[in-house]
């Protein structure tokens, strides 16, 4: 696979990470080297084998629907980069 | 008192011939005066530690002490601990002052351990070097030019320097393992689900785990003895009954079948590291192991593997970074988007940014199956090939890194001659299995080597006694860098 400048700022995009035509063009040939290392994967063949998403087989545990937490909205939003009646701020999204 | 073992120290405390105040004294008063040289810790508060030294002695008094009651513990610092600055290595981070503990912080709190600060980092966990940390680079104790490995690199240095008598890590693809071989400490790696990650900021989830680093595998038990435990706030804490990890730590070793990969001792091995493993494993025979060729076949995937499955689960992670709830906010921006983008473009280094776009990019769409679920399918195969291979020995043994440690600046340009670091340390992360680093000599430079041990599933105790023999009958792990 052959990764294009307009991809780098496509990805970055997505990621939401800014970034400048410059900067662009060093992601692009990183990218490239690590994207030439991952293509030795597609030598294998994996026809039938099972995706192995986890490292243990455990299954979902479920509690019971009932209230364990207490509110600490005021510790946990003293971190908060602005935040006004318990609420976070962020830019205006609808005009 | 700085080479005290953890239970040597512990008997100091008990017997009143030392308080936890006049230990965690001496080794803030040596973090003062070393850490400017090696940049092991981005945070250390004498008053917090004090106190936690002051109750700790107190605790003892009323006779509730346990084997790690007053002893200081510094701590990684991608565990939240509540109160303390808790970076990361990240300038995202830089000003987030944890509001809850994590649940290794509470375990080690419960016990009465005092933390010591907080150690140095890769820019969360990404690196092999701990040159990627904001906080600037890690120094290795051996050799100032040289890196102490990564990425708990600071937690290693600390270890290794002695500005602390034990550490925690953590290991995604080797961070803990790997820092141990190049500082020459003892670090272990458990099974995926023994230690909760709750508090322990995610890089990638499936295959994150803490541990503990220390001077000796007999420390290293007591520490995860604290460690471990099931957490029902992770969802992959595994619900198991509590262990004594240091029960077998005496036991003899005859008998013990040794598992030799040939793909471990191939190309790519630097040949100082060659023999000191090599004359390990004699010294292992000479304990009364047999050794035995195994065929680990698919490793050599290990790395692309996870160079994109480790990516794809940072991009998700790292996406809850978007100043708006903790976090670095760009000062400036014009629209919602614009601030996500210039807080996270300001916010995170570039190894992360680069790790962040490949897993992005291999979730997209039109990419998943031949990238996502292809490295997921070889995964399995890299997990079976342990399965098989455990059915001819109890243990694995191997080199833990392919060459000593190299200097800063030599790999920080090229990040796949970087992630080759990892070659032997990944494939057990991928299969969850434990692994274990323990100082067995040193290289052509003068540089620590370590040993890699694998063990299969939970078997830390195990594993814990075979690296405990050999340094009975050894003493690598008691060796202490010059000049400091």
């Amino acid at each position: 696979m052959t990764l294009a400048l307009d991809d780098v700022k496509r990805i970055a995009h997505l990621a939401r990470i800014e970034v400048s035509d410059q900067e662009a063009e060093g992601y692009l040939k990183q990218l490239s080297g690590i994207f030439a290392l991952v293509e030795e994967m597609q030598a294998v063949d994996t026809t039938g084998v099972e995706p192995m998403a986890h490292a243990q087989e455990v299954t979902q545990r479920l509690r019971d629907d009932a209230v364990t937490e207490t509110d600490l909205h005021a510790a946990f939003q003293a971190v908060a980069p602005q935040t006004e009646d318990g609420l976070y701020l962020v830019p205006k999204v609808i005009e | 008192m700085l080479n005290a073992s953890l239970k040597q120290l512990s008997a100091l405390l008990a017997e009143g011939k030392l308080s936890s105040v006049e230990l965690t004294q001496s080794f803030l008063d040596r973090i003062g005066q070393l850490n400017p040289s090696l940049n092991a810790f981005i945070t250390v508060d004498r008053e917090k530690s004090l106190a936690q030294a002051r109750a700790a002695d107190e605790l003892r008094a009323k006779g509730g002490a346990g084997a790690l009651t007053g002893i200081p513990v510094a701590q990684k610092d991608i565990f939240c601990a509540q109160g303390w600055l808790t970076t990361c290595g990240s300038k995202m981070l830089h000003n987030f002052v944890s509001p809850y503990d994590a649940h290794v912080i509470e375990q080690f709190n419960r016990a009465g351990a005092v933390n010591l600060g907080k150690t140095n980092m890769d820019e969360f966990a990404m690196g092999s070097s701990n040159e990627t940390s904001y906080y600037g680079k890690v120094k290795n104790p051996w050799n100032l030019d040289a890196v102490p490995g990564g990425s708990s690199g600071g937690s290693a240095a600390a270890v290794a320097a002695r500005l602390a008598p034990a550490a925690t890590g953590t290991d995604t693809g080797g961070s803990i393992r790997q820092p141990a071989a190049l500082t020459g400490i003892t670090g272990l790696k458990p099974t995926y689900g023994v230690v909760s990650r709750y508090g322990m900021i995610a890089f990638a989830s499936s295959l994150d785990q803490g541990g503990p680093m220390a001077r000796s595998a007999e420390d290293c038990a007591l520490l995860l003895n604290t460690m471990a435990g099931f957490d029902r706030r992770d969802s992959t804490s595994l619900e198991r009954e509590k262990e004594d990890y240091a029960r077998d730590l005496d036991q003899p070793l005859a008998g013990l079948k040794i598992g030799l990969p040939k793909e471990f001792f191939a190309e790519g091995l630097s040949a100082d590291v060659a023999k000191a493993v090599e004359a390990a494993i004699a010294e292992y025979r000479k304990l009364g192991a047999e050794t035995v060729e195994v065929s680990l076949p698919n490793s050599k995937l290990a790395i692309p593997v996870y160079y994109v499955l480790a990516p794809a689960e940072a991009s998700s992670n790292l996406s809850r970074f978007d100043g708006v709830r903790y976090g670095h906010r760009a000062p400036e921006y014009t629209d919602l988007l614009d601030m996500y983008c210039k807080s996270r473009a300001q916010g995170f280094g570039s190894e992360v940014k680069r790790r962040i776009m490949i897993g992005t990019y291999v979730l997209s769409h039109g990419y998943y199956d031949a990238y996502y679920l292809q490295a997921q399918k070889l995964r399995r195969l890299i997990a079976q090939d342990f399965v098989e291979a455990f059915k001819h020995c109890d243990v694995i043994m191997g080199p833990t890194a392919p060459s000593t440690a190299f200097n800063i600046g030599e790999k920080s340009d090229d990040p796949v001659s970087m992630y080759l670091s990892d070659i032997y340390t990944i494939a057990v992360n991928l299969a969850g299995l434990p692994g274990m680093s323990v100082p067995c000599g040193f290289g052509g430079n003068g540089l620590p080597v370590g040993l890699q041990i694998i063990g299969n599933y939970f078997s830390e105790a195990r594993m814990l006694n075979v690296a405990h023999q050999y340094q009975q009958a050894t003493d690598w792990h008691q060796q202490m860098p010059g000049g400091i």
